[in-house]
């Protein structure tokens, strides 16, 4: 199988994306429809049932996620994590600019389940062209009434990396400092303005239309059992193809990169594919077997994450590309805690030293101390994974480090 | 309804929503924090306060972690110790190493508990950022060279005084205590009441009054009510060689059951006028221009004859009296009785009117 499988991106370019009139020519709103057909609880079951996990990168169940959201409560919030943040992701984007309205139509339908009529989409700040067009689009639903009750408020980052963490999200939203919170309270409970509040990346909410018309049973037979669906993958580095592709998700990462993204740019021999951004653990070729599926990548260690597939051919550097991310992370840490905030800075620290060639033995020895401290004690995800490329690289590429060595 | 769980062997009984830390405490076990403070918000980021609960992949901050029944909990396991090691040299690896001549010497957190898990130095000892910032203000000295970012003044700025003078200004290792737009503390909401050296558990936060008189941990601490107005809070003197050297914070609500060890700018450093040459320690009377120490009984008589020499010659509403603050109620209560009763006039005022 070497075909995407576009479900998505299905209407790619041949629709509108800010037009609901478009939309609904090919088959749009007919899910929300169906929703507003079922009582929250059984919408709830079925997109349970559909198996959909978080396209974020946490792969979390996302009918599971809503049935956390107490029912009395008068005031809930949807939010839609479209802050895209992990270098060399691009999906969310693409999937606004193609298929906006689906974006809408799922929000809206996590709305219905939850019984919340406010939904928030928190847009990454470098893309305000985006924004402008989410607003069109927004507009043109309500007008066209496509949304029915449903709100949609457009939230703009700042460039903080930390503010795809869904707390620190919030915590953005509600204009304070971008630092997570501790959990629990969840913020299915406690959330935005303390409110339950379910937070979705885009493509967990562009799925729901397409689950709620075609069926759960449909939904879940398509690829892995255990993560079933499509995922938008963004290849960048050295590849043949740098674009964006919508694959079934037991799709293999041998074929993402040689039938997909066309092999390894310029002929070279691949040295390291890392995956899920700038977290994600860097693939040796000998694990290229492995469908890019959540479960799957995490038993070889890595994590699908947002779906951005980073090509690195043999004559790339892993040491220096690891104090280049390094010193991203030094730079995205909030501050908040202490193994991340000054985990990171000495993580810098240490690569800097390794990597023009004044490190030593010691210093390895050092930063896996670090790196297990980090991964075990920090209060939130960016800095239990900052040190992921760190541990996974001194696992299959320790030779590059030990070269450098003093 | 109550929960169980098993800390370090030993089977407890907490209620439903207790923290890990409480229960921790309650079943004997030392657990260290910095960022922790019973009185302020949570914030559960030190993690210095980690344990282990079997069966969990990452360690948890027992500060914000509830506890759940049938959790099985270590709070010394060799992943724990490692942690709070790691997160002391990390705060070692910034921390300007002047114990010898620190004002927190001996009542300091870092101090404490790189003794207890024999922290001598960091492996991570790198660059050290100065962060030295000149804040000509009197009261507060704050050195950011010793700051372990727990946000404790933060939150007591905000939480018991009110004035949100202080924020968390830049991002991860470069994140600073600051003033709106990073101005002096004068410039900015603060009151100087110093609730944020009360809470800093390092040397961070101290007072440039009590500055080099004497360590606050080798002075001997005597408890008394602040005289400077009515309200009545709880002052820890600082007391070294018979001289008030210093004013501390007792938050025992059972010795400070008023201020819980909160002052105010006033309380706090106003003490120094105590072993001023100038103070006045007798009565003066006025002799030909000229003041002339007198006894309390002489001061008295030759201030009662005069009043009734007024009233005789003038009537009682000749006279009026004006009251302080600084006073208790009582105090007050018995002025005006005085003048009510005993001199008969409803001339009374107070200075807080004003």
């Amino acid at each position: 199988m070497t075909q995407e499988y576009r479900v998505l991106l299905e209407h790619a370019d041949k629709i509108n994306p800010e037009s609901a009139a478009d939309y609904i020519q090919v088959g749009g709103y007919k899910g929300l429809e169906k929703a507003h057909s079922m009582n929250p609880r059984d919408l709830t079951d079925e997109v349970k049932k559909s198996g959909l996990r978080g396209r974020g990168g946490a792969g979390f169940n996302a009918g599971m996620k809503w049935s956390f959201v107490p029912q009395y409560p008068e005031t809930k919030y949807v939010v839609c994590n479209f802050d895209e943040g992990e270098p060399g992701t691009y999906k969310d984007r693409i999937i606004c600019q193609k298929n906006a309205q689906a974006l809408l139509e799922g929000m809206a339908i996590c709305g219905h389940a939850i019984g919340s009529n406010n939904g928030y989409i928190y847009c990454r700040g470098e893309y305000p062209f985006v924004v402008e067009m989410l607003k069109n689009a927004i507009g043109n639903a309500k007008e066209s009434g496509a949304l029915g009750e449903f709100n949609i408020e457009v939230r703009m980052g700042a460039g903080a990396y930390v503010c795809g963490e869904e707390t620190a999200l919030i915590e953005s939203i509600e204009g304070h400092r971008g630092e997570p919170r501790f959990k629990p309270p969840f913020p299915g409970v406690e959330g935005l303005w303390r409110m339950p509040t379910v937070v979705n990346n885009v493509e967990t909410f562009a799925c729901l239309p397409y689950i709620m018309t075609n069926g759960a049973d449909w939904f879940a037979g398509i690829g892995a059992k255990s993560y079933p669906g499509t995922k938008v993958l963004t290849l960048t580095g050295d590849i043949e193809n740098p674009t964006y592709f919508e694959v079934p998700t037991d799709y293999l990462l041998r074929d993402v990169i040689y039938e997909l993204g066309g092999g390894v740019k310029g002929g070279k021999k691949l040295k390291a594919v890392q995956v899920g951004g700038t977290s994600g653990a860097f693939i040796p070729p000998q694990n290229l077997d492995t469908p890019i599926d959540f479960d799957s990548m995490g038993a070889i260690g890595a994590a699908l994450g947002s779906g951005a597939v980073f090509v690195m051919d043999e004559s790339r550097d892993i040491v220096d590309i690891i104090n280049r991310i390094a010193k991203f992370f030094e730079h995205e840490s909030c501050g908040q805690c202490t193994p991340c905030r000054e985990g990171t800075f000495r993580c810098k620290e240490i690569m800097e030293r390794i990597n023009t060639g004044r490190g030593s033995l010691k210093d390895i020895e050092n930063l896996k101390v670090l790196a297990r401290i980090m991964q075990k004690a920090s209060l939130c995800g960016l800095g239990q994974a900052a040190p992921i490329p760190i541990t996974s690289t001194l696992e299959h590429f320790e030779y590059e480090y030990l070269r450098k060595l003093v | 309804m109550d929960i169980k769980l098993t800390i370090d062997g030993k089977e407890i009984e907490v209620p439903q929503g207790t923290m890990l830390l409480e229960a921790c405490r309650k079943a004997g076990a030392d657990i260290p924090t910095f960022c922790y403070d019973p009185d302020l918000k949570l914030a559960g980021s030190c993690r210095m306060c980690v344990v282990q609960p079997k069966g969990w992949r990452n360690l948890v901050a027992s500060c914000v972690t509830p506890a759940q029944n049938g959790m099985v909990i270590e709070t010394e396991s060799p992943d724990v110790v490692e942690a709070r090691k790691v997160v002391l040299e990390l705060m070692l690896a910034r921390h300007k190493l002047t114990c010898h001549t620190c004002e927190k010497d001996g009542e300091c957190n870092l101090q404490d508990y790189c003794y207890r898990y024999g922290v001598t130095e960091s492996r991570f000892a790198g660059k050290v950022h100065n962060l030295f910032k000149d804040d000509s203000n009197p009261f507060i000295e704050r050195d950011y060279d010793k700051c372990v970012m727990c946000t404790r003044c933060v939150r007591a700025c905000e939480e018991i005084t009110g004035a949100r003078a202080i924020n968390v200004m830049d991002r991860g290792h470069h994140a600073h205590i600051a003033t709106a737009y990073d101005g002096n503390l004068e410039d900015s909401p603060c009151v100087f009441c110093g609730q944020c050296i009360m809470v800093c558990p390092v040397g961070a936060l101290t007072s440039k009054i009590a500055a080099g008189q004497g360590k606050p941990a080798q002075n001997d601490k005597v408890l008394t009510t602040c005289t400077y107005c009515g309200t009545g809070c709880t002052l820890e003197l600082n007391v070294k060689n018979d001289k008030i050297v210093g004013v501390t914070s007792n938050r025992d609500a059972e010795w400070s059951p008023v201020n819980r060890g909160a002052l105010c700018v006033k309380g706090r450093f106003g003490w120094d006028f105590v072993n001023s040459p100038e103070r006045l320690t007798t009565p003066l009377i006025k002799e030909n221009g000229e003041f002339r120490p007198a006894s309390w009984d002489e001061a008295l008589d030759l201030a009662a004859e005069k009043i009734k020499g007024i009233k005789e010659k003038y009537g009682p509403d000749s006279l009026s009296m004006f009251s302080s603050a600084r006073v208790t109620n009582e105090e007050n209560y018995l002025a005006q009785k005085l003048m009510r009763a005993a001199i008969g006039s409803n001339n009374v005022d107070h200075c807080a009117r004003l």
